[in-house]
């Protein structure tokens, strides 16, 4: 039994629309990009920076030239990543403005060691060539966008937090804006006493920069037919940050336990553990959603990984200060959809899956892309041309071919696509496409959807360590450390079939790091209010749809 | 009918005490007094029904406290002034409530409404001390609010049930969180929130200086210990150990 | 006079919170008066005297029969002016807490509100107060004099100590503004229990209950106990009870003297609504189940034989 048998009562075409509000009532930007991620933020930054050089073309785009959309509570409260951060796109994006020191990173990559683990010993291999960081930066994500917002609004973007963006605007054939999300419906979708609607936003361009599992942009890649090739697939990533008693002198990546090498559990993934300066460290667990055991529990996994002798001293004396949990892409270049603009419309950053997965970096190419989006929707008003009308936004398209972003991703396509193979195979495969930079083997490895591989279930769950509050924690008490405080008569956002079979329930109900889902006699019952939003589900058989903004975590430091 | 609200930015998500000031750490992130948005919420509702009017942000703060004020300017509030100076900071309810009443003189407001309190210091009672400054009636936790005539009729909600007060304008009512849901601010409100008029004063703009405390802060402890946990299993006389319990600690 | 306390009270019976802090002050041993305000109350400084008070002031007149602030404040200004009174403490309450604002702004005088305790160190007095729900203490002070002094309610228990009071008149003189405000109809009563919020007794139930018709159960026994009804946001989704009663991040934050939670795990989302409770008592099914951490005493068992039988005894108890 897979998932995919299970297929949630989802439609696309359901979140497409013509604008409905009437003329007076719609409002009009300039520019809207929907994300304040690096993606998005990269993007307003750099119109910022275009629009001051030409304001002949800034009056033109009207009262409020540049808006992101926020759904979370501000720019950063729904972000997380490691992360360990390569400066070259932001360089590029704030050359001769700001400087490297003048960003809130927690200080160069100085050491790096990778382990392979087993239930008690870190064997130290040399670090695979792929995920060198010499010459990168640690970073909180959170606390990068928080920056990266400040500069967004000097140079004068405005971002609207706590909103939405549920429905994608489009008429004949073009893209005209979003409809941003009601707020003050009570749990069965009605009206509440405070009931706001959304409204339409009308823009001569929109961006979507709205991150892994983006609602729009799956709409968009849909609605358009941009899909390549192959499906995209993900991981999901469950870290914590912990004050420490002693500072961490380097960057560790591990492989091996508590993930199983054997092909047929799928368990791609890995560990990282990153110092945040002097006192604090981040650690996560990542794997791929293509696993198969039906107990498998990410969440669990980095509580196991915490009880390792290498992690145990390293967070002695310490004490926990957050916790997260979020999807990547992972497919790489070959999952990226076949085209990334449509008339009036661009796609950046994780949404569009602009991920390099052997190096664990997606960050930079996300500020890059949105850069480029910047660029290809100025030139286009510049040159008097409509973004909406077919082809105008092709140069984004050739310009991201003709970048970095593209170079990066097309060495390492196959990469993640061995490693579905197993620990060992895959990892031969890797070194063989390393050192050919990429060309051999040759062809391309199919990708297969998360939801498609075949569940099987083990006895995994036995050896997940009891919460004892100290090391290791429970599922409620880590949504409570992500500043989740989500109303709790919403209607639910997650789109699922509630009517199925234990082990699929079961799986949801492991497979969630919030304990949204519970198997029950026959069937899930969901906690929605739980949900910090990390796309795990839509890999897996159901689908994330924004709940109202302002709702979920409110990460500050992952 | 013009109508002041005193609101305040409080720190947003977990708190902690600065050791060296021993004061709350107000250099994170702020937002809107969740208690504030309900005042807010009620000056709008009666702006409405009485037609035309204005409503007035009072604040005091640090400069960044411009952010919450913007909310409530997004939920349709027509301006704000807020009172910044370094000579504020750390003021107790005897100093805040001299330099709040000096702002609200100077608006010379038909109603001041004030939220049910602070969730940073749970429970300021700044009204009062307010009221007593600008001579005004005060009714608090107010429930129910009407306006006719130049006279507002009051539901104060309290420990023995609700009392009905009657008041004339110019007066003060602090509401309680019951008395409506506020409203989320439209797209429109948001955007046009950051071109409405935002003011800042200084203490010397108000004649306010030599703003003095009469509270201090001498040190921050733990708390007692909550005592042992006593576990029992029940084997049919828990229910009488629960009782021998609740009698020892007096509370039956 | 060092020590002046506000005695509150209600129908013609001081209220027991005021009293508590009455027997607070004559603890701490210098000369306490206690002052009643409002109409045909002079009844009420013999109670006062039982309590501690060396001396009762009292301020009889229909202008302040209403349960109103203002002229209180006038009535206690002039008191604390008159008489050089340096200190002076209230038990918080709506009308209380108003009062005490109040005096502060006319006497320019420090307030500190929401204490626990108060004491004497280094000849200076000390008040202690819970701060970022209950997780750290801190000391306070008062840089001048008089020093008004709000404690939480419940903070201290009445102890008789069996006195008489001296009883003094006051002459009764107010502000224009200060009768402004008007009672046209004071409250009544309320017949059915307290709300949550002002409960000293709440009883809990949660998902361990099994049902909606278990509430009963709860209801039953919160009666028993003169308390009001609490429940988790986990019942409250389901639909087994309304979300004015819910305890927890999301819901209502109480701190009652007696928390009894009837089949509730525990988990942090319930447990910042209520870990500042006086005493907290834990029936679960789950020996595991985190509440056991934190409750006073915790009761592993059904709470379908554990709960009645406690409600029966507690009855049994009050006859």
């Amino acid at each position: 039994m897979k998932p995919a048998d299970y297929a949630p009562p989802f439609d696309a075409r359901d979140y497409v629309a013509a604008p409905t509000d009437p003329d007076d009532e719609r409002i009009e930007v300039g520019v809207l990009i929907v994300g304040a991620g690096p993606a998005g933020l990269a993007c307003a930054i750099r119109l910022g920076q275009l629009l001051e050089a030409a304001p002949e073309v800034r009056e033109r785009l009207g009262e409020v030239p540049v808006a992101v959309l926020e759904k979370g509570k501000q720019p950063g409260s729904h972000l997380l990543s490691g992360a360990v951060v390569n400066p070259r796109a932001l360089r590029r994006l704030f050359k001769g403005r700001k400087r490297i020191d003048e960003m809130p990173f927690h200080g160069p990559v100085e050491h790096e060691s990778v382990y392979y683990l087993t239930p008690r010993r870190a064997l130290r291999i040399p670090t695979p060539p792929t995920m060198k960081n010499d010459g990168n930066y640690v970073a909180s994500l959170s606390q990068l966008a928080r920056w990266l917002a400040e500069q967004a609004e000097a140079g004068g973007a405005m971002i609207l937090p706590e909103t939405s963006a549920v429905k994608l605007l489009a008429a004949d054939g073009r893209v005209r804006g979003v409809r941003t999300g009601d707020k003050g419906r009570g749990r069965e979708a009605e009206p509440l006493g405070n009931f706001e609607p959304g409204a339409d936003l009308v823009a001569r361009v929109t961006v979507l920069a709205e991150g892994t599992q983006g609602h729009l942009t799956g709409v968009a890649l849909n609605r358009f037919g941009l899909a390549g090739e192959n499906p995209q697939v993900w991981a999901l990533g469950v870290k914590e940050v912990w004050k420490v008693a002693r500072p961490l002198d380097r960057v560790i990546h591990t492989m091996g336990w508590p993930l199983r090498g054997a092909s047929k559990y799928r368990e791609f993934g890995g560990s990282f553990i990153y110092p945040m300066g002097e006192d604090m460290v981040t650690l996560g667990m990542v794997v791929g959603l293509d696993y198969r055991d039906v107990e498998l529990s990410v969440h669990d996994l980095l509580q196991e990984l915490k009880t390792h002798p290498l992690v145990r001293k390293l967070l002695d004396g310490g004490e926990r200060v957050a916790w997260g949990a979020k999807t990547i892409p992972e497919g790489g270049f070959l999952s990226l959809p076949k085209q990334l603009h449509a008339p009036g419309l661009l796609i950046c950053g994780d949404g569009a899956g602009l991920v390099n997965v052997p190096a664990l970096k997606g960050i930079h190419y996300a500020i890059e892309s949105g850069s480029l989006a910047a660029e290809a929707a100025f030139g286009a008003l510049q040159r008097g041309q409509t973004p909406s009308t077919p082809g105008t936004l092709a140069v984004y398209d050739e310009a991201l071919r003709q970048s970095f972003v593209w170079k990066d991703l097309r060495e390492v396509r196959n990469m993640r696509q061995a490693f579905g193979r197993g620990f060992w195979l895959g990892g031969a495969l890797a070194g063989a496409m390393t050192a050919t930079k990429g060309h051999f083997p040759p062809g391309s490895t199919r990708t297969e959807r998360d939801s498609e591989q075949e569940l099987i279930r083990t006895d995994r769950a036995q050896s997940y360590p009891a919460a004892d509050g100290k090391l290791t924690f429970d599922k409620l008490s880590s949504v409570f450390a992500a500043g989740n405080k989500t109303r709790d008569d919403q209607p639910n956002h997650i789109v699922i079939r509630r009517d199925v079979p234990p082990e699929l329930a079961r799986m949801w109900e492991r497979m969630c790091p919030a304990q949204v889902y519970e198997a029950t006699g026959n069937g899930v019952d969901i906690t929605p209010s739980n949900c910090v939003q990390c796309g795990a589900i839509t890999a897996k058989g159901g689908r994330l749809t924004p709940p109202e903004g302002g709702s979920g975590p409110e990460y500050t430091v992952t | 009918m013009k109508i002041a609200v005193c609101v305040k930015q409080v720190p947003e998500g977990s708190r902690r005490i600065d050791p060296e000031t021993k004061r709350l750490d107000r250099s994170g992130e702020g937002t809107l007094n969740p208690f504030d948005a309900n005042a807010v919420e009620e000056a709008l509702r009666l702006k409405d029904a009485g037609g035309e009017g204005e409503v007035v942000l009072v604040s005091m703060g640090p400069p960044k406290a411009q952010d919450a004020l913007r909310k409530a300017l997004a939920m349709g509030a027509d301006r704000a002034v807020l009172v910044s100076d370094d000579g504020a900071a750390g003021a107790d309810l005897v100093a805040t409530s001299s330099a709040l009443a000096k702002a609200l003189e100077r608006e010379g407001a038909d109603l001041i409404l004030f939220g049910q309190q602070a969730n940073d210091s749970d429970g300021a009672v700044l009204w009062a001390a307010v009221a007593d400054r600008l001579r005004l009636p005060v009714v608090s936790q107010a429930a129910e609010v009407t306006h006719a005539d130049g006279k507002l009729t009051v539901k104060r909600q309290t420990e023995f049930g609700y009392d009905v007060i009657e008041a004339p304008t110019p007066a003060v009512i602090a509401v309680s969180d019951a008395i409506n849901e506020p409203r989320y601010p439209s797209l429109k409100g948001i955007m046009g929130a950051k071109s409405k008029l935002q003011e800042t004063v200084s203490l010397a703009d108000l004649g306010a200086d030599g703003l003095e405390s009469r509270t201090e802060i001498y040190a921050l402890n733990d708390p007692p210990a909550r005592g042992d946990s006593m576990k029992v299993e029940d084997d049919g006389n828990a229910a009488q150990a629960v009782v021998d319990f609740l009698a020892e600690k007096r509370l039956v | 006079m060092s020590t002046l306390v506000f005695l509150e009270h209600h129908g013609d019976e001081l209220l027991k919170s005021s009293l508590g802090v009455l027997s607070k002050a004559a603890s701490l041993g210098d000369d306490v008066a206690g002052v009643v305000i409002g109409l045909n109350v002079r009844g009420l400084a013999d109670e006062a005297g039982k309590y501690g008070a060396a001396k009762v002031y009292v301020a009889d007149d229909a202008q302040l029969e209403a349960p109103l602030p203002q002229p209180r404040v006038d009535v206690l200004a002039q008191l604390v002016r008159d008489q050089s009174i340096p200190t002076v403490l209230f038990a918080n309450s709506v009308l209380s807490a108003d009062v005490a604002a109040g005096l502060a702004a006319r006497l320019d005088a420090g307030l500190n509100w929401d204490l626990v305790d108060i004491v004497q160190e280094d000849g200076k007095l000390v008040g202690k107060r819970p701060a970022l729900q209950d997780t750290v203490y801190v000391d306070v002070g008062w840089t001048s004099e008089p020093r008004l002094a709000l404690f939480r309610s419940g903070s201290f228990d009445p102890s008789e100590t069996g006195g008489s009071a001296e009883v003094e008149d006051l002459q009764v003189s107010l502000e224009a503004f200060s009768t402004g405000a008007r009672m046209v109809d004071q409250a009544h009563e309320e017949s059915s229990g307290p709300s949550i919020e002002d409960a000293e007794v709440i009883v809990a139930g949660g998902r361990g209950l099994g049902g909606p018709e278990n509430f009963t159960l709860v209801e039953e026994l919160a009666k028993a106990l003169g308390g009001a009804v609490g429940a988790t946001r986990a019942v409250v989704d389901a639909g087994w009870y309304p979300y004015s009663t819910q305890v927890g991040q999301t819901g209502k934050t109480v701190a009652p003297k007696l928390y009894i939670a009837c089949g509730i795990s525990g988990a942090i989302q319930h447990k910042v609504g209520m870990q500042s409770s006086g005493v907290i008592v834990a029936i679960n099914k789950d020996p595991n189940a985190p509440i056991f951490e934190f409750a006073d005493l915790g009761v592993v068992g059904d709470v379908h034989n554990v709960v009645p039988k406690l409600t029966e005894l507690v009855k049994a108890r009050k006859s």
